[in-house]
């Protein structure tokens, strides 16, 4: 098992702030796994994801503490630039991702692959394929500062998906999208995962984090408070107290739970409600 | 008390694209909206159109007796208060208690009034602990309360909420749902969008679906979450309860948690 990320006792403090925002956090992700970050706002989710692409402390300067390793390097062995090829990452305002300088969303998709001085016609198959894949190819004409807040939420996601980095921070990319959106983007993740990349979503959204994520990072107040697989965080009664939103399905099987309904299992997924409540039997009796 | 009647109302951006065809709806005073819809449908235009940010190409735009045609943004936003989906396109003062206390003061209140608005507002949007802050400085979901209190602070009879559930967690959900229930309490008309098919049972009954350009419901909870088309159309899905009662084969119609929780309960007690 190879960490593609390992954070060992970090802690961070912006420079005008009096408190740390992130406090002795210490976590490992191996190599091709998706972990989801969850957490209340303001517990350092972002913050987090910024030190994992070496903006904390590069660009916000401040003072960190601990190591971060990104693929068996010290972060501060790289420079911002190898670390930016390596670690692609998404905003979570996709209002503030917009390069400024390219006038329509196709281009504006090539850009990154531009500065990398790839060839030509290489961009143009990449951007194509990428544009398909997001869903965006009937924007391809567009400015990109003329775009719906979804529209351009997509854009943003596609123009780092097709960087093809090793590793993908993502954070909130579905914050402005309609439901079935949501979802494609959810499978777009799950592409990536299959295609081996290593992947760091930051996401309210805990049905769908329950149906595709393997791992998660409960971040409450700057501590990192529980990490594990999925389900084990869950069904864990400690997450309670941390005011997180449960999955819809979960919460419905704790209420009833505590209304005497004794349950095989907690459920997750919605489709595993019946199977924990038992129903599949008094089905077959009706 | 203000009325909004939008009728027949067209818009294209100067660009050519056409966003929106025909739009015909009316809010009463004192009610509560949900819009939702596919990417794009247009919903952030038809609400610019609301408060004057954009004019009809074709059609017309009411807000009380005022063609919006005939007066500027600035007057037509004292009536209609709009939170822009981007907190980022609003927000320019660098403490958030000045942001806040912006628009009241310019609306020309007494003093002491402006006091009480500016506090009552980042009271109710839970971010009065941050009033020194620079709000660059804090979460996106923090700004966009920031944008909510200052518009809320205007006092304006209408107020138009641009996706404010988008990046919220369970607490901000919490904040807004209070939110809405001062507002209704004040009688204030206020119009929101979202994509948060939960947030939307539980706080409202009149939903308004756009897709393509165009409303293609304008109805209650029940009749939208449970019409497949309208569904299909608007790239909407019904809240999670909606699919968990169908796999366990209840009859339609269960929305809410409550419901779905008394009919498995209503089961077991057989
Ligand atoms: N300033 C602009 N210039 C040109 N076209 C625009 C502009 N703003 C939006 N559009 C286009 O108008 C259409 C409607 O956009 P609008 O922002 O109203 O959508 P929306 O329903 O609010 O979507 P979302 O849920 O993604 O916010 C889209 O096709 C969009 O690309
Ligand atoms: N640039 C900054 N300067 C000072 N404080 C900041 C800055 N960015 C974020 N913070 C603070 O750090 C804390 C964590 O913020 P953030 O990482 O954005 O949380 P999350 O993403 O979980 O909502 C908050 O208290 C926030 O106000
Ligand atoms: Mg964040
Ligand atoms: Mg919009």
């Amino acid at each position: 098992m190879t960490a593609m990320i390992d954070l060992k006792n970090v802690s961070y403090r912006y420079p005008v702030s009096d408190d740390s925002v992130l406090k002795n956090i210490s976590f490992s992700i191996e190599k091709g796994k998706f972990t989801a970050i969850i957490g209340n706002n303001g517990s350092g989710k972002t913050t987090l994801c910024n030190t994992i692409r070496g903006f904390v402390p590069h660009f916000y300067k401040g003072e960190l503490d601990g190591e971060v390793i990104i693929d068996q390097t010290k972060i501060t062995d790289y420079q911002l630039g190898q670390l930016g090829e390596k670690v692609g990452y998404v905003f979570q305002n996709p209002f503030i991702q917009v390069s400024g300088v390219k006038d329509n969303v196709f281009e504006e998709v090539a850009y990154g692959l531009e500065n990398l001085g790839i060839p030509v016609e290489e961009i143009k198959v990449r951007v194509e394929e990428v544009l398909k894949l997001v869903k965006i190819e009937y924007l391809r004409d567009k400015n990109p500062f003329e775009l719906s807040g979804g529209q351009r939420q997509r854009v943003a996601l596609a123009s780092i998906i097709v960087m093809d980095p090793e590793i993908l921070v993502i954070d909130e990319p579905t914050s402005q999208l309609d439901p079935i959106g949501t979802q494609q983007i959810f499978e777009i993740i799950r592409l990536m995962k299959e295609r081996g990349k290593t992947i760091v979503l930051v996401e309210h959204k805990m049905d769908l984090i329950a149906e595709y994520a393997d791992d998660l990072l409960v971040m409450h107040k700057g501590e990192l408070v529980m990490q594990g697989p999925v389900r084990e965080v869950f069904a864990d009664p400690e997450f309670e107290k941390y005011q997180i939103q449960y999955p819809h399905v979960t919460e419905i099987a704790l209420q009833l739970q505590q209304s005497g309904i004794p349950l095989t299992f907690l459920p997750i997924r919605d489709e595993e409600l019946a199977d924990a409540l038992n129903r599949t039997e008094v089905a077959a009796h009706d | 008390m203000t009325e909004l009647h939008l009728t027949n109302v067209s818009f294209s951006y100067p660009d050519g694209t056409k966003a929106l065809e025909n739009l015909t709806l009316s809010v009463t005073s004192g009610e509560r909206v949900a819009i939702v819809g596919q990417n794009g449908a247009g919903k952030t235009t038809a609400v610019k159109l609301m408060n004057g940010l954009l004019k009809p190409t074709e059609g017309s735009v009411l807000v009380g007796d005022w063609d919006t045609k005939n007066h500027t943004t600035a007057q037509v936003s004292r009536k209609v208060g709009y939170v822009f989906q981007n907190p980022d396109d609003q927000i320019f003062h660098n403490d958030v208690e000045s942001e806040v206390r912006f628009g009241p003061k310019n609306m020309g209140f007494e003093p002491e009034r402006v006091n009480e608005l500016t506090d009552w507002a980042m009271k109710l949007c839970g971010i009065s602990e941050f009033a020194e802050e620079n709000p660059y400085n804090l979460p996106y979901s923090v700004r966009k309360f920031v944008t909510i209190a200052s518009v809320l602070a205007m006092d304006s009879d209408i107020i138009i909420l641009d996706e404010p559930t988008a990046g919220q967690d369970k607490i901000g959900l919490q904040v807004l749902g209070n939110l809405l229930q001062v507002l209704e309490e004040k009688q204030k008309s206020v119009i929101t969008i979202t994509h948060d098919m939960e947030f939307v049972t539980d706080y409202f009954t009149r939903i308004i679906v756009m897709a393509n350009r165009q409303l293609v419901a304008d109805d209650n909870a029940q009749k939208v979450f449970y019409n497949t088309e309208v569904l299909e159309k608007s790239m909407l899905k019904p809240p999670a309860v909606a699919q968990m009662a169908k796999l366990l084969d209840f009859s339609p119609g269960i929305l809410s948690k409550q419901q779905l929780i008394e009919a498995i309960l209503a089961q077991h007690s057989l």
